[in-house]
């Protein structure tokens, strides 16, 4: 109730604080010297702090891929770390420049809290996770008739679970519980045979079972979750900036250029390398964009590609070891395309 | 009256003896306090059983079978779990805590930089003490540079920005250091605020007395949790763009306006204590307001709620956890995030975090409550039972 009212006086107010900017972003943050990125305050993979307190993960990473656009340096970000209920407002309120905090595009933020999402990063959906050592032989979400299933209470998660068993005719015990902790120490314990989250977040929670082995991730995906980064509304060479820079993280992957290789395509002949690291005669890509002609050469030097930036902090390089999945490149039967830079 | 006639009475006193052999040594005592009656006995067996059953686990895990130090989640899971441990493994992964260390302490504060706050702590330590010992001397001197130079010098020194020290922004505070920095500016203000709206609650002038009754009812009424919220995600909606209040600004705020209506009702317990004989004396000898209120009441009124100021420094200390609401991270927040971080994440860190976290808490909140009982007793004249 308290988020909703926020978040509608959030939207109402956006109105007066996007006339009241005189400056545009891109003026604002260069301005300043530095982003200022909205990151979770904590998500295994995604952003999560590391031993000295720098933020790692899919979604610090891509802040960096932002800054390194912009100032040629991907050092020149800084983080601020946000709850669910602050997310938006801290946008509209101009505290951040981007909110790269896995947050799922809806119409309903796309509209009326005047956001804009610059594409997905990251596709998730809502898994299960089951315990193979009690419920042997069970492959598919269909099988689950019966099973007593955790779940946090209060979460989208709740409501599409109840739906999917609506749908499918099955029958289910929901065991709830108001925080994530309690449902990860419950599902441990065993006092349920099915575990529903996000897909991303079961692989993480996994690792903190006791015996991480006996549990299988289910194939079936119950709910489109697709995450990725969100500006302001009304800014639109913004909005161009941060969107292009993942479609360049993707395009790089697509053309094989990496954070070790990125200095020796730039002496590549293939025109369409040439062309989008910015060394063809004339180019005015990047200056088109507002940035500078070698932005993408700076982004990957920043990061990498887009899939080293998964394996990195999600995939096989990382704890998690999620697979790319509908993540990889559409080339390789993903989602993950991007239209050409040229 | 002395009977010397009487010959049966004793003229010279009996010596002192000593205590019967099964009264005394380790036998009585434990006889006495732990097998006095058969319940008695069965508790005692229960309790050593009890103790007998619980402790070697629990020294097992925090001791013997923990990981000390390492440098990934490897020496804190077993092999099914992708780690080195043998299966069935189950310790402290005191490495995670160790690996951690100086962020629990600092938070995000820059490398660099970290001399700034160790060198604010050792200035605390070294004032502090001096302070609460009643022997050391120079209380007055000592006082001023605690309460009044201290609290600039700490503001320099951490946030930066003169003297060539770099400017440290305030998202980058964190652990323990933001939980330190709350509680004093909290404690410091709620004090000296508390006595005067407690002073003003009490007054007789109606608008001073209606002003104090209205804060500390509209404070007092609302929870923490919602001012800290309204302050992060409303305030800023309501400011000019680009205008933005520091965020620990407004936590320390809040905290200090909490701790100050509480303060104030604690205080006011002390007041009313108070009989009426005191003020009429003060007034029959012709003191002030403030004269009276210093030199006769409010020693006598603070000494008597010792127990009710500490109970809400300590609260107040607790509290401060709260900020994490609003995107600041204090030693628990801190400890908390880090448990998202994959390269540690296993079965054992959180709670190994949670165990420490808790760890640092109580050292400090029994800290204050010892002190707070040695004080009582040292002011304890007149009211001894």
């Amino acid at each position: 109730m308290t988020n909703k009212v926020a978040v509608m006086l959030g939207a109402a107010a956006f109105g007066l604080v996007a006339s009241a900017a005189s400056a545009t972003t891109l003026d604002d943050v260069k301005a300043k010297g530095f982003l200022q990125c909205g990151v979770s305050s904590g998500l295994a993979g995604f952003s999560a702090p590391n031993d000295k307190g720098d933020w790692l993960g899919l979604d610090a990473d891509f802040c960096r891929a932002v800054a390194a656009a912009v100032f040629g340096d991907g050092s020149k970000v800084k983080f601020t770390p946000l709850s669910a209920k602050e997310r938006f407002t801290a946008l509209q309120s101009g505290e951040i420049d981007v909110l790269s905090r896995n947050t799922t595009w809806t119409i309903n933020r796309d509209t009326a809290l005047g956001l804009n999402f610059a594409g997905v990063t990251y596709f998730d959906g809502q898994g299960f996770m089951i315990n193979a050592k009690k419920l042997p032989g069970v492959n598919s979400a269909l099988q689950l008739s019966g099973a007593s299933v955790c779940v946090q209470t209060g979460t989208t998660t709740e409501l599409n679970l109840a739906d999917y068993f609506k749908a499918n005719n099955l029958e289910y015990n929901p065991v709830v519980f108001e925080k994530l902790e309690e449902v990860n120490a419950a599902y441990d314990s065993g006092r349920c045979d099915v575990y529903t989250t996000d897909q991303s977040g079961l692989y993480g929670i996994r690792l903190t079972l006791t015996a991480p082995d006996d549990h299988v991730v289910l194939p079936e995906i119950i709910s489109k979750e697709p995450l990725g980064p969100v500006v302001r509304q009304g800014d639109d060479q913004w909005f161009d900036i941060v969107k292009w820079t993942y479609y360049a993280l993707l395009t790089a992957e697509e053309l094989g250029i990496t954070k070790a290789n990125v200095e020796e395509m730039k002496s590549s002949t293939n025109p369409e390398i040439k062309r989008i690291l910015g060394v063809e005669a004339d180019t005015k890509i990047g200056t088109d964009l507002g940035v500078t002609n070698d932005w993408v050469v700076n982004i990957v030097k920043a990061v990498g590609n887009y899939g080293e930036v998964f394996e990195n902090n999600v995939g096989a390089g990382s704890p998690l070891k999620i697979a790319r999945g509908i993540n990889a490149l559409w080339t390789k039967g993903g989602l993950q395309y991007a239209p050409p830079i040229r | 009256m002395q009977e010397h006639d009487l010959s049966y009475v004793r003229t010279e006193m009996v010596l002192a003896q000593a205590a019967p052999a099964g009264e005394k040594g380790t036998g009585a005592w434990v006889r006495r306090n732990l097998f006095a009656t058969p319940m008695d006995s069965v508790l005692t067996v229960l309790g050593l059983l009890l103790v007998a059953f619980i402790l070697p686990p629990i020294l097992n895990w925090a001791f013997i079978s923990a990981q000390w130090s390492g440098t990934d989640r490897s020496v804190c899971a077993t092999v099914a779990q992708g780690g080195l441990q043998p299966d069935g493994w189950s310790g402290a992964c005191w490495a995670f805590v160790n690996a951690k260390f100086m962020q629990f302490m600092l938070g995000r504060y820059p490398d660099a930089e970290r001399w700034r706050p160790i060198l604010t702590a050792l200035i605390f330590v070294a004032l502090l003490v001096p302070l609460l010992m009643p022997s050391a001397p120079r209380k007055g001197l000592n006082a001023v540079l605690f309460f009044f130079v201290f609290p600039i010098v700490a503001f320099v020194l951490l946030t930066g920005g003169w003297f060539g020290l770099p400017h440290v922004e305030t998202p980058l505070w964190g652990g323990l250091m933001v939980t330190l920095v709350l509680s004093f500016v909290g404690i410091a203000v709620s004090l000296p605020l508390g006595i005067v709206l407690a002073l003003g609650r009490r007054s007789k002038m109606p608008i001073v007395k209606m002003l104090s009754v209205v804060f500390i009812e509209t404070v007092r009424g609302v929870p923490l949790v919602t001012v800290l919220f309204m302050a992060s995600v409303m305030l800023p909606l309501f400011l000019p763009a680009g205008v933005s209040f520091d965020k620990l600004m407004r936590a320390l705020v809040g905290v200090a306006l909490f701790a100050s209506a509480y303060m104030a009702e604690v205080i006011r317990g002390g007041l009313q204590a108070i009989p009426k004989g005191q003020y009429e004396g003060a007034d029959s000898l012709g003191l002030g307001y403030w004269q009276k209120m210093t030199l006769i009441v409010l020693p006598q009124a603070l000494k008597l709620v010792i127990p009710g100021i500490v109970n809400t420094f300590i609260g107040l200390f607790k509290d401060t956890s709260l900020v994490y609401i609003i995107g600041m991270f204090d030693l628990l927040g801190i400890v908390r995030q880090n448990f998202s971080d994959a390269t540690w994440a296993s079965a054992q860190t959180p709670i190994t975090g949670l165990i420490f976290a808790a760890f640092v808490f109580w050292i400090f909140c029994f800290g204050m409550s010892r002190y707070s009982i040695f004080m009582e007793r040292r002011l304890d004249t007149g009211h001894k039972r």
